[in-house]
C-alpha cells in the first residue's frame, strides 16, 4: 500500500467513524426526545402517553384563566374552537399571555386529562399567532385567511 | 424624492452587480486585461450606490417619512433616536439593505487591497461577488422593496417590536451580517480557485485574513445576540436551540473548520479540496440561515417575513449558488494537485480531527434544525426538536473536540509522537482529574455533566498554556529568556492561544450557569424577603413609572451590600406590549438576575435566579474574537503580505 493509499484510508475511516458515532446518538435521541405538537382536538381524539413530551396550542380561552392562592400557579383552557385542554402552569406567564390570544403550552398529558406545563409561550407581538396554532385553527374550520382574531369564547358542548 | 433616489441607487448598483458578475468572467478567460479591471472598479462603484441607498433609507427614518411603507410599519415619531436608526435594520426590508451593503463592503475592500492578487483571480473572485450581489439585489427590487411608497401617507407610524429597541440590537445584527457576507469572501475565492484550476499555499494565505475578519465578526455576532437573549427576553437562559440561532451557529462551525483546515492548506500544501469544499458548504450555510429567517418556515422571534414568495427566491439563489459551485468542484477539484502526505499523528491528522468533528457537529445541528420541516412535508406530522435533543448529541462530540484541542496544537507537524506528548501534558490530566474528583466528593450527586465540563476545560486550558510554556522553552532557558520569546512570538500564535483559552473560559460559564444555578419563584409583598446564594433580596414596594415611550410597574429590591435592584413589567404602545425588564447584579461570581410579573393589589410575582459565572460565557466569546483580531494583525497577513508574494513569478510560489 503507498502512503498515499495509506493516509486516504485512515481518512476515511475517521470519516467513517465520525459519521457512524453522530448516527447513533442522533438515532438514539431523536426518536424519544421529540415534541410532538397537537391541537385540543389531536389531544382528545389520540391522548399521548404520559412521558411524551407535547405542545398544545390553540387560543386562551375566554373566561378559562384564574391563579391559585399563591398566585403563582395559573390554570387555564387552549381551544382549538371545537374542542379544548385544561392546562396547568408554574411560574411567570409569558408577557403577551391573556384570553382569546394565541398560546402554545409545552408539557406532559396527566392522567386526569390536563396538561402539565413546563413552559408557556405566547408569541412576541400583538397580532403574531403561532403558524402550528394557525393551522390548528385551519383544521378546525375556525379560521377565515384575513379575518380578525377568531372569538374563543366556549361554545356550548365544546368543552369535554 | 430621497425615497426615489434611494430606489434609483439600488436598481443602478443591480446594473453594475450584473456587469461585475459577467464582463471579468469572460474577460478572464479571454486573458482581456481591460475586461478583467473593470471588476474592481465595478465593485467599489457597487458599494457606493448601496451605501447611498442604505443613507436614503436612514434619512427616512430619521425624519420620520411614513409616506414610505418600511418606515410605517417599523417606526414610530415619538421612538428615540438611537432606536429610529437601529429600527433600520430591525426588519425585513432594512435588514437586506444592511445585508446588500456589508457584501458590497467586503467587495469593494477586497478590489481596493487586493490589488496584489494576480489579476485573473482577482477579477473572478470578484465577479463571483458580483453575482451574489445581483442575486440579492434583485431579491429586494422584485420580492422587498425597502422604499415602497404609500398613499396617502398615514400620520404616524405603526412603531418598532419593544423587544428589538433595545442597545443590543444596535450591534448584533450587523455583526453577524458582517461574517455572514464575509463567509462569501472564502467561497468567492474558492470558486476563483476553482475557476483557475489551482491551489496553492498563497491561496490559503489570501482567504484566511478574509475568513479570520468574517468569522471574529460572527463570533461577536452570536455571543452578542446570545447576552441580548439573556438580559431582554427576562427567561434567564442563553442559547434556546431556537432554528434562528442553529441558523447562525451552523456557518460559525463551519467556518471555524475552514480557518483550521486553512493553515493545512498555507504550510503543509495539502488538504485543499476539502478546504475548497469547506469554502463553499459555509457561504451556503450562511445562505441557508437567511432563507430560514427570511422565509417564514419556521416560527421565531427573528421571523420579519411570512411571505412564501421571499421564501421561494432565496431557495432558488440558494439552490442556483451552492448547486452550481458544488457542480464546478466536482468538476474541477479532482484536477487539484494532491499534496504533502502526513502521519495519523501529526498536527495535521489533529487539524482533520478537527474538521472532521466540526463537519459532524454542523451536520447534527442542521438535521436537528431541518428535521421537523422535512416530517412535515412528509408525514404531516408537527413536531419540534427542542434543547434535550441538541444537547445530548452536540455535547459529547463538542467533548471529544475540546479534548483533542489540548492536545493537538502540541504535535509537531508531519510525523508526530502522540506518547510524548501525552507525556508532556501528564500533570495537566492529572490535575484536570483531581479536580473532577475533588469535584464530585464537594458536589455529591450535582451536576456531574458540568463536573466533566469543568475538567475538560482545565484539561483543554492546561494543554494551551503548555504548548505556549513549550514555545518559550519555559523549562530549558529560564523566566527572562522565555519572557523575552514569548514577546517574539507571532501575533498568530498569540491569536490562537487567546482564542482557545476563550473557549475553556466559555464552557467554564456554560457549565457553572446551567449546573450551579439557582432559582426562587414567590409571591412577594412589600417587606418580604427571599434568599439566594447568601444574597438577601427584600422587596421594597412597586411603583409606576412613564419612560419615554411605555408605561412601566417597577418592583424595587433591596440587597445589602448591593446597588437597588428594579425589575421591571414595561406596556408599550405603540405597538402595543407588554415587555420584561430583568433586573440583573453583575457580581465576581455570578450573576443576581430578578423578574417580575403584573403587580396586582401590592403583592407581584418574583422570579429570581442565581446564575453563577454567567458573563465567562460572553467572555469566553469575546476572547475568541479578540484572539481572531490578534490573529488578522500578524504581519504574515498584513495587506503588503500577498502583494510582494504575488510579485513573483509564480513558479516560485511555493514556500
Amino acid at each position: 500500500m503507498t502512503p498515499r493509499k495509506k493516509r486516504r484510508l485512515w481518512l476515511v475511516g475517521a470519516g467513517f467513524a465520525c459519521v457512524a458515532g453522530a448516527t447513533a446518538l442522533i438515532l438514539t435521541f431523536l426518536g424519544d426526545q421529540l415534541v410532538f405538537f397537537l391541537s385540543p382536538s389531536q389531544m382528545l381524539t389520540a391522548p399521548p402517553g404520559p412521558q411524551q413530551a407535547i405542545r398544545v396550542g390553540g387560543l386562551v380561552e375566554t373566561g378559562s384563566v384564574y391563579k391559585d392562592a399563591d398566585g403563582l400557579t395559573l390554570h387555564f383552557k387552549v381551544t382549538d374552537l371545537k374542542a379544548s385542554v385544561p392546562v396547568t402552569f408554574r411560574g411567570l406567564p409569558p408577557t403577551l399571555f391573556r384570553e382569546g390570544q394565541g398560546v402554545v403550552a409545552e408539557g406532559r398529558r396527566q392522567p386526569d386529562g390536563t396538561v402539565l406545563a413546563t413552559n408557556v409561550l405566547a408569541k412576541h407581538d400583538e397580532t403574531y399567532m403561532p403558524r402550528e396554532v394557525v393551522e390548528a385553527l385551519k383544521a378546525s374550520g375556525r379560521w377565515q385567511e384575513g379575518a380578525a382574531m377568531p372569538d374563543a369564547r366556549p361554545m356550548t358542548g365544546s368543552t369535554p | 424624492m430621497i425615497a426615489e433616489l434611494g430606489q434609483f441607487l439600488l436598481v443602478l448598483a443591480f446594473g453594475v452587480a450584473v456587469l461585475q458578475g459577467t464582463v471579468p468572467l469572460v474577460a478572464a478567460m479571454r486573458r482581456h486585461a481591460g475586461g478583467m479591471a473593470l471588476a474592481g472598479s465595478a465593485a467599489v462603484l457597487q458599494f457606493l450606490l448601496v451605501a447611498g441607498a442604505f443613507a436614503c433609507l436612514v434619512h427616512a427614518y430619521v425624519t420620520s417619512d411614513f409616506s414610505v411603507a418600511n418606515v410605517y410599519h417599523n417606526s414610530h415619531s415619538l421612538k428615540p433616536m438611537l432606536y429610529k436608526i437601529t429600527g433600520v435594520w430591525g426588519n425585513h426590508e432594512g435588514s437586506l439593505v444592511l445585508w446588500a451593503l456589508m457584501l458590497t463592503l467586503f467587495g469593494a475592500a477586497v478590489a481596493l487591497f487586493g490589488g496584489a492578487l494576480p489579476a485573473s483571480f482577482r477579477a473572478r473572485a470578484l465577479a463571483v461577488q458580483g453575482l451574489i450581489g445581483s442575486g440579492f439585489l434583485a431579491f429586494m427590487l422584485f420580492t422587498s422593496n425597502p422604499f415602497a411608497r404609500l398613499d396617502p401617507a398615514p400620520l404616524e407610524g405603526q412603531g418598532l417590536n419593544p423587544l428589538l429597541q433595545d442597545p443590543g440590537l444596535a450591534f448584533h445584527p450587523p455583526f453577524l451580517y458582517l461574517g455572514y457576507v464575509g463567509v462569501s469572501i472564502a467561497f468567492s475565492f474558492a470558486v476563483a480557485a476553482l475557476l483557475e484550476g489551482r491551489v496553492e499555499p498563497s491561496w490559503a494565505r489570501w482567504v484566511r485574513p478574509w475568513t479570520l475578519a468574517a468569522w471574529s465578526s460572527l463570533t461577536v455576532g452570536i455571543t452578542g445576540g446570545s447576552w441580548w437573549a439573556y438580559y431582554e427576553l427576562g427567561w434567564g437562559g442563553f442559547w434556546f436551540w431556537d432554528p434562528v440561532e442553529n441558523a447562525s451557529l451552523m456557518p460559525w462551525l463551519a467556518t471555524t473548520a475552514l480557518l483550521h483546515s486553512a493553515i493545512v492548506v498555507e504550510k503543509r500544501d495539502t488538504l485543499k479540496s476539502w478546504t475548497i469544499l469547506l469554502a463553499i458548504l459555509a457561504f451556503s450555510l450562511s445562505l441557508l440561515g437567511t432563507f430560514l429567517v427570511r422565509s417564514g418556515v419556521l416560527t421565531s422571534v427573528h421571523a420579519f417575513a411570512n411571505d412564501p414568495a421571499r421564501g421561494l427566491f432565496v431557495l432558488c439563489f440558494l439552490a442556483a449558488v451552492s448547486g452550481g459551485a458544488l457542480t464546478l468542484f466536482a468538476w474541477r477539484a479532482p484536477r487539484l494537485a494532491p499534496g504533502g502526505l502526513f502521519a495519523p499523528v501529526s498536527r495535521e491528522a489533529g487539524l482533520v480531527l478537527n474538521n472532521l468533528l466540526l463537519a459532524t457537529l454542523t451536520a447534527t445541528v442542521l438535521l436537528g434544525t431541518l428535521y421537523p420541516l422535512g416530517l412535515d412535508a412528509v408525514t404531516g406530522d408537527k413536531i419540534s426538536v427542542g434543547p434535550p435533543f441538541f444537547n445530548a448529541t452536540v455535547l459529547p462530540l463538542a467533548g471529544i473536540l475540546v479534548l483533542a484541542l489540548g492536545i493537538g496544537p502540541l504535535l509537531p507537524w508531519k510525523r508526530g509522537d502522540l506518547a510524548g506528548v501525552l507525556a508532556r501534558l501528564k500533570f495537566v490530566a492529572v490535575a484536570a482529574a483531581l479536580a473532577l474528583l475533588v469535584g464530585l466528593w464537594l458536589a455529591g450527586t450535582g451536576p456531574l455533566l458540568s463536573l466533566i465540563a469543568f475538567a475538560a476545560a482545565l484539561f483543554m486550558a492546561g494543554g494551551v498554556l503548555s504548548e505556549l510554556a513549550q514555545r518559550a522553552r519555559l523549562g530549558s532557558l529560564g523566566p527572562a529568556a522565555a519572557w523575552a520569546r514569548l514577546r517574539a512570538l507571532p501575533r498568530g500564535a498569540w491569536g490562537m492561544t487567546f482564542a482557545h483559552l476563550g473557549l475553556a473560559v466559555t464552557i467554564v460559564g456554560i457549565a457553572a450557569a446551567t449546573g450551579f444555578g439557582e432559582e426562587r419563584l414567590l409571591q412577594m409583598k412589600p417587606g418580604d424577603r427571599v434568599s439566594l446564594a447568601g444574597y438577601q433580596l427584600t422587596l421594597e414596594g412597586t411603583s409606576r413609572v412613564a419612560g419615554p415611550n411605555y408605561v412601566a410597574d417597577r418592583a424595587r429590591f433591596l440587597v445589602p451590600g448591593l446597588p437597588a435592584m428594579e425589575p421591571e413589567l414595561r406596556r408599550y404602545d405603540a405597538p402595543p406590549m407588554e415587555t420584561n425588564e430583568a433586573a440583573i447584579a453583575n457580581r465576581p461570581l455570578g450573576d443576581l438576575y430578578v423578574v417580575v410579573g403584573a403587580a396586582a393589589g401590592g403583592t407581584v410575582a418574583v422570579r429570581a435566579y442565581w446564575k453563577p459565572l454567567a458573563l465567562w460565557i460572553w467572555g469566553g466569546g469575546l476572547m475568541m474574537a479578540l484572539g481572531g483580531l490578534i490573529s488578522l494583525s500578524d504581519r504574515r497577513l498584513r495587506i503588503g503580505a500577498p502583494l510582494r508574494r504575488a510579485a513573483l513569478p509564480p513558479a516560485t510560489v511555493q514556500s
